[in-house]
């Protein structure tokens, strides 16, 4: 309960700053942009509290507890992006005076049909974007209130949404700065109490290191497994370091039983004594399918050697998957009802601390797969519509370029401790990777103290935070969407002749609409990791806007063919590739593609953004008699410092 | 302006800006591309102990981002003396 009330504290506090807020924003430019006056500091407060989203604040600390080292790489990412957007568009895109992309796009090259070409994007990569958040609200709900996932994602995003139909977004930006720092206390504070009590970083990372081959020990408590809505995370692999007891606290059904990890075609292996059900009649083999299973069935699952064809030896063990939600305990055969189980669906150490463990090395190709995430991430920053919308409401280019350098510096501060967290939550809270829950360590990791009231307050904290980051995250993407609407769609195409207040209007629409298809959405993505699909949404960006504002920005001989051709090819090839993705892993579309093509398809940046930027180039180059005529003029706009008074606001107020 | 003279201003103008971007640049891709390879190649340093954390947890985890500020804040304090250069030589 103590949890409840500080996520409704940060709601409705949220809530009466906005209206608030919204009293004091007039003209239609502040409903958009929130004016052009808004300081350094505050801006890069609002920069910050915009972006750090629910998978920055859950999700990566989630998959550092589950992955290890390699997860590493997606706070880094996230905030080393800012470097890119710092050192090749904040300065030019903030001179050039549009405001969104669309504008950018239509402004640089006289062309409205290529503004819609490069609309449908914001549409594009704000709905993947808002799919983690949504997940986000379900998951903390389902985890501090035992709220279905569908009643979480429902109540918070009616909230957000509404909050922005009324407010738009000058309520936003003294809301989303306030969220900044909300989110870096919920963050810090409780995480050096939990540190207090459970032991420091340093020490919690040494302790891990001890045992190369060691798992984390889990109680003997209950687990709730996911069933197969939510798979892949309805899966309960069973630890290769030792053998374990599964006891049935409910009915279940076992969809498949299957060999982990999966063996190759000339390994060989004996699995026939690997399972069995102690003290039942239940035939159950390695291989079994749809296999019921019922309450109070006790299940004896032992690791086995795998030989190789080149004659290595390795351990693998079973993966249960579960039909149905299901409730079972995990415990070792030396002590039946008190745990000392090795956890289930977790790493081995060596594994967890070390580089090129399971996240990137799952289809084989870990090298490729790390430089694949680096540039969607690094590149993809600048790709976010909800971000650079931001960058107009600094004064100058050069004061755009100070905001940058102060979100570097905020962002820095907030993601130092997604690892700590992550790294805690393997420590002292294993069975989180048994039930496939890790999202939640930072939620649930306070009430592993052993004091019950620190623990509720600090829980609290953190929720009050998650609650921060996906409601600034939720509501930033919406203005941009919505906004995108109102300006791009009804204002340029459906109705050119619309006035102000028609598009204020268009945009109310459009906000409660979009709001509505992005809680569908959220409805759909329960199984997929919280920081997984915002790498996707980054990887999109990464291949659309990245290359388009770069070239735009620095090359004079960019035509509109060329720009859009590139974004589109490159854009919508990334999205076809990750939606295939999911589809696979969800089991509604079963193809069969080798590790290398399904490496490519799970992390497409790598191919994505210099196909973008080839055909950017090569289109360019057969149509380079369309380059704009004023383009000198176009580069001065872009580069030249305001004093000499080239630029221009592109929006007329 | 005419159009030669805001050809010939901006090529300047952009050459100067985009040699800074590009240095700036140069030192954070070498280090992103560095860091896995010398994972991968040079795994026993990767693994070298520091204080709790192997070296690599230290670097990625830890360091990276004051890095990140270091050439931030080398970029911007370029960008504006170069801006400041460049109003300089055309109000003259």
């Amino acid at each position: 309960m103590i949890e409840l009330a500080f996520v409704l504290f940060i709601i409705a506090s949220t809530v009466l700053l906005g209206v608030w807020a919204t009293n004091k924003s007039q003209s239609v430019s502040d409903f958009f942009v929130a004016g052009r006056s808004v300081n350094v500091f505050w801006n890069a407060s609002a920069i910050s509290g915009e972006y750090l989203s629910a998978a920055s604040f859950m999700g990566v600390a989630g998959l550092i507890m589950k992955n290890g080292y390699d997860a590493l790489w997606y706070p880094v990412g996230y905030a080393a992006g800012y470097l890119f957007l710092l050192l090749f568009i904040a300065g030019p895109l903030r001179r050039f005076g549009a405001y969104t992309i669309p504008d950018f796009a239509e402004g640089r090259f006289h062309s409205p049909a290529f503004r819609k070409i490069a609309v449908s994007f914001v549409l594009f990569i704000g709905f993947f974007y808002t799919m983690p958040q949504m997940k986000g609200a379900g998951t903390v709900m389902q985890g501090i209130m035992g709220w279905p996932y569908w009643l979480g994602i429902i109540i918070v995003g009616s909230v957000i949404t509404f909050n922005v139909a009324l407010g738009g977004m000058k309520g936003i930006t003294i809301v989303q700065a306030m969220q900044y720092w909300v989110k870096v206390f919920a963050i810090s504070v409780p995480c050096f109490v939990v540190m207090s009590f459970l032991g420091s970083y340093n020490e919690t990372l040494a302790k891990a290191l001890e045992a190369p081959k060691g798992v984390p020990i889990i109680p003997g408590s209950v687990i709730s497994m996911k069933g197969k809505a939510g798979a892949p995370n309805n899966a309960l692999a069973l630890s290769t370091a030792g053998e374990s007891l599964v006891k049935f606290e409910s009915d279940a059904v076992l969809t498949s039983i299957s060999v982990n990890p999966k063996p190759k075609k000339e390994d060989t292996f004996d699995a026939s004594g690997a399972i069995l059900a102690i003290g039942s009649s239940l035939e159950v083999s390695s291989k079994s399918k749809g296999l019921t299973v019922p309450k109070d069935t006790l299940i004896r699952v032992m690791p086995f050697e795998v030989i190789s064809a080149e004659g290595k030896k390795s351990k693998a063990s079973l993966k249960l998957e579960f039909d149905q939600p299901s409730k079972i305990r995990v415990t070792a055969p030396r002590s039946q009802n008190d745990g000392d189980a090795f956890a289930p669906n977790s790493p081995t150490n060596e594994k967890w601390a070390a580089p090129f463990g399971p996240l990137t090395s799952k289809n084989g190709y870990p090298i490729l797969y790390t430089y694949s995430l680096i540039i969607a991430l690094v590149c993809g920053t600048a790709g976010l519509p909800h971000i650079l919308v931001r960058f107009y409401t600094n004064p100058d280019g050069k004061s755009a370029k100070r905001t940058t350098l102060w979100v570097m510096v905020m962002l820095g501060a907030f993601y130092v401790f997604t690892p700590m967290w992550g790294s805690l939550g393997r420590t002292a809270m294993p069975i989180l990777y048994a039930s496939n829950s890790t999202d939640m360590a930072i939620i649930k990791l306070p009430t592993m103290l052993g004091n019950e009231t620190i623990g509720h307050i600090l829980a609290g904290i953190t929720s009050a935070g998650a609650f921060a980051a996906f409601m600034s995250t939720f509501s930033g993407l919406l203005v941009s969407m919505s906004g995108a609407f109102a300006h791009d769609i009804y204002g340029k195409i459906i109705k050119p002749d619309s006035s102000s207040d028609q598009r204020k209007t268009a945009f109310k629409f459009a906000a409660v609409g979009i709001g509505a298809i992005s809680m569908l959405l959220g409805l759909l993505v329960e199984s997929f990791d919280i920081a997984m699909m915002v790498g996707w949404a980054f990887a999109i960006g990464a291949a659309s806007y990245f290359p388009l504002l770069l070239l735009g920005s620095w090359w004079r001989g960019l035509t509109a063919k060329g720009a859009a051709t590139g974004m589109l090819v490159g854009g919508m090839a990334s999205l076809v590739a990750i939606v295939t993705t999911m589809l696979i892993d969800k089991k509604y579309v079963t193809l069969e593609v080798s590790p290398l093509v399904r490496s490519l398809m799970e992390q497409p940046a790598i191919w994505g953004v210099p196909l973008s930027i080839a055909l950017m180039v090569g289109v360019s180059k057969m149509t380079a008699k369309q380059v704009p005529h004023d383009v000198d003029t176009m580069m001065l706009r872009l580069h030249a410092p305001e004093e000499l008074g080239h630029s221009k606001d592109y929006i007329e107020h | 302006m005419d159009q030669q003279k805001a050809s010939e201003l901006s090529r300047r103008m952009m050459k100067k800006q985009l040699r800074l971007s590009l240095s700036v640049a140069a030192v954070f891709v070498v280090i992103l591309v560095g860091l896995p390879l010398v994972n991968l190649y040079l795994p026993d340093l990767a693994k070298a102990r520091v204080g709790g954390f192997t070296l690599t947890w230290l670097i990625l985890g830890v360091l990276f981002f004051p890095l990140t500020w270091i050439l931030s804040s080398w970029f911007v304090k370029g960008t504006e003396r170069i801006d400041a250069e460049i109003v300089a030589e055309e109000s003259k």
